[in-house]
């Protein structure tokens, strides 16, 4: 039954990612993106990575491509308004897709040496069981990007302070 | 186990029916509320009281034009409400109703799903709505709306931080994201004579929530995104017939969900103090326990309706100027505070 649906997900993703890169309009295209986070966030489930499936919705489906589609919305980008881009621009593009294509090869090739643990946690994925582990083994790391996720917000406030302060 | 499948697919059935009957009856209860405010009447003609009222609407609804604009995108446009009905729908299956009963010996929880993650799966949920009103707004290919949809997100945005930061503060008293043991956790007394729950001990928490929870279901005075002054009718301004009733519902039910979600977190859900000394049946006590538990509902619901026919709408730069540069910092303090006392408590 899982089997069936992790196919069945992993097509949808599939599906959906060339749909992103193929859509005409870029509101199609972020609205077939914010599918393929849906459909990875069931694959969390299908883990039973409760916390992985809520911080993928929230943070990716939610909160990020809300803004992706806010930018989008107001840019009112379309067919006519789209620039020519130059030579230089599309080399480019091949050049970063190929080396991403050759990172991809490279990790399919190791796919066989994985040693996957016989019989695995079922809980680790628990709200619980992760936050002990990110509290002992990965804690420098963690602290760390909380603090840079800090600084963040407080950045943005801070960006919004500066400007005109007589407005109330 | 059959027992419990049975009574689980029944209790969805149940909380959908009150979620959609509430949602009908608080329009009711807004149109009833606002003429009281303004000494009217409020509807009065179908049948006593009104009350007929929410179905006469549900019924002009549904027989109006189901117009869609030529220049739209279809299928977004009718997408959109499609989204904000589910998501609004969706939100209220991690809410404990009320305590355990007994069916035919067997103890069951009523609650539709103990999740792990329990209060973050409503924040997740929550945001996840406003994507129906963004695409609502941008596929009618109508300037208002899509002012009423820009808006909608940047608010959802805004106010999505201070929420999840004053909730941290009660994640960190209770030590769960569980709705149940967030409930739990506040049986009990505060001080000897106050009831134990997190309002007492998180007053700027639960101011903080209460005023994102306004902003988050675009109820006033943070209505922006349906500003009827500037924007005709907001990101709905395109819609007719049962899907703009659709929108239009979302939002009551919405309000239900958030006001369950503000008597689970700060005012101790289905917990009263004594009940469950009076009462020592578990059936009863889960029937008084509901009932206590929908009248903090009703209170709130209430009270979004007396803002709104109280207090006028923000400024769109007021709404951001609270947001991030008010709210947010009072959120983060809220955070540090809790933390000390926290860590504080064990050394006393």
């Amino acid at each position: 039954m899982s089997e069936i649906l992790t196919y069945i997900l992993g097509g949808i993703s599939i599906a959906t990612a060339l749909l992103v890169v193929f859509s005409k309009n870029p509101v199609h295209s972020v609205l077939y993106l914010i599918l393929t986070f849906f459909s990875i966030a069931g694959q969390y489930i299908l883990l039973n990575a409760q916390f992985l499936f809520i911080v993928q919705v929230i943070v990716y489906s939610g909160a990020i491509m809300v803004l992706f589609l806010f930018v989008l919305m107001l840019l009112n980008l379309n067919k006519d308004t789209e620039p020519q881009k130059e030579n230089m621009f599309k080399l480019m593009g091949v050049v970063a897709g190929g080396l991403l294509l050759v990172s991809i090869v490279g990790m399919l090739k190791g796919i066989g040496h994985i040693n996957l643990p016989e019989n695995p946690d079922s809980q680790i994925g628990m709200v619980k069981n992760l936050g002990l582990v990110l509290f002992s083994d990965y804690v420098v790391p963690f602290e760390l990007s909380s603090i840079l996720f800090l600084s963040g917000m407080v950045g943005a406030v801070l960006i919004g302070k500066k400007e005109s302060t007589d407005i109330n | 186990m059959e027992v419990e499948l049975i009574f689980k697919i029944s209790l969805v059935i149940v909380m959908f029916a009150i979620s959609l009957g509430i949602a009908a009856y608080a329009t009711y209860g807004e149109r009833k509320f606002a003429a009281w405010f303004q000494d009217r009447m409020g509807p009065s003609n179908a049948g006593p009281w009104g009350l007929l009222q929410p179905l006469a609407d549900g019924g002009k609804m549904f027989f109006k034009e189901d117009f869609i604009p030529a220049a739209s995108e279809k299928f977004l446009f009718i997408l959109a409400p499609c989204i904000a009905m589910l998501t609004a729908l969706m939100t209220s299956a991690v809410i404990p109703w009320t305590t355990d009963v007994v069916v035919m010996g067997q103890i069951l929880s009523v609650q539709v799903a103990d999740l792990d993650i329990g209060i973050l799966y409503v924040l997740g949920f929550v945001s996840i709505g406003v994507y129906g009103i963004m695409i609502g707004g941008w596929s009618s290919n109508n300037k208002y709306s899509l002012m009423g949809a820009v808006r909608a997100s940047s608010q959802m945005i805004s106010y999505e931080l201070a929420m999840g930061l004053s909730l941290l503060a009660i994640i960190i008293m209770t030590g769960s994201l569980g709705l149940r043991e967030i409930v739990d956790g506040q049986t009990g007394s505060f001080l000897g004579f106050l009831p134990n729950w997190n309002v007492f001990k998180q007053p700027l928490g639960f101011l903080l929530f209460l005023i994102c929870a306004f902003a988050e279901t675009n109820r006033a005075p943070f209505d922006l995104p349906e500003c009827e002054t500037e924007l005709v009718g907001g990101y709905h301004t395109e819609y007719s017939s049962m899907k703009l009733g659709f929108f239009l519902f979302a939002e009551y039910i919405n309000m239900f969900i958030s006001s369950a979600v503000i008597a689970t977190v700060y005012f101790g859900g289905y917990h009263f103090p004594y009940l469950n000394r009076m009462i020592s049946d578990p059936n009863m006590l889960a029937a008084a326990g509901f009932a206590v538990f929908f009248a903090k509902i009703f209170f709130f619901i209430f009270l979004y309706m007396w803002v709104r026919w109280t207090l006028p709408r923000f400024r769109y730069d007021q709404l951001m100027h609270l947001g991030w540069k008010t709210l947010i910092p009072i959120a983060v303090l809220n955070l540090l505070l809790t933390g000390a006392v926290m860590i504080l408590k064990d050394y006393i």
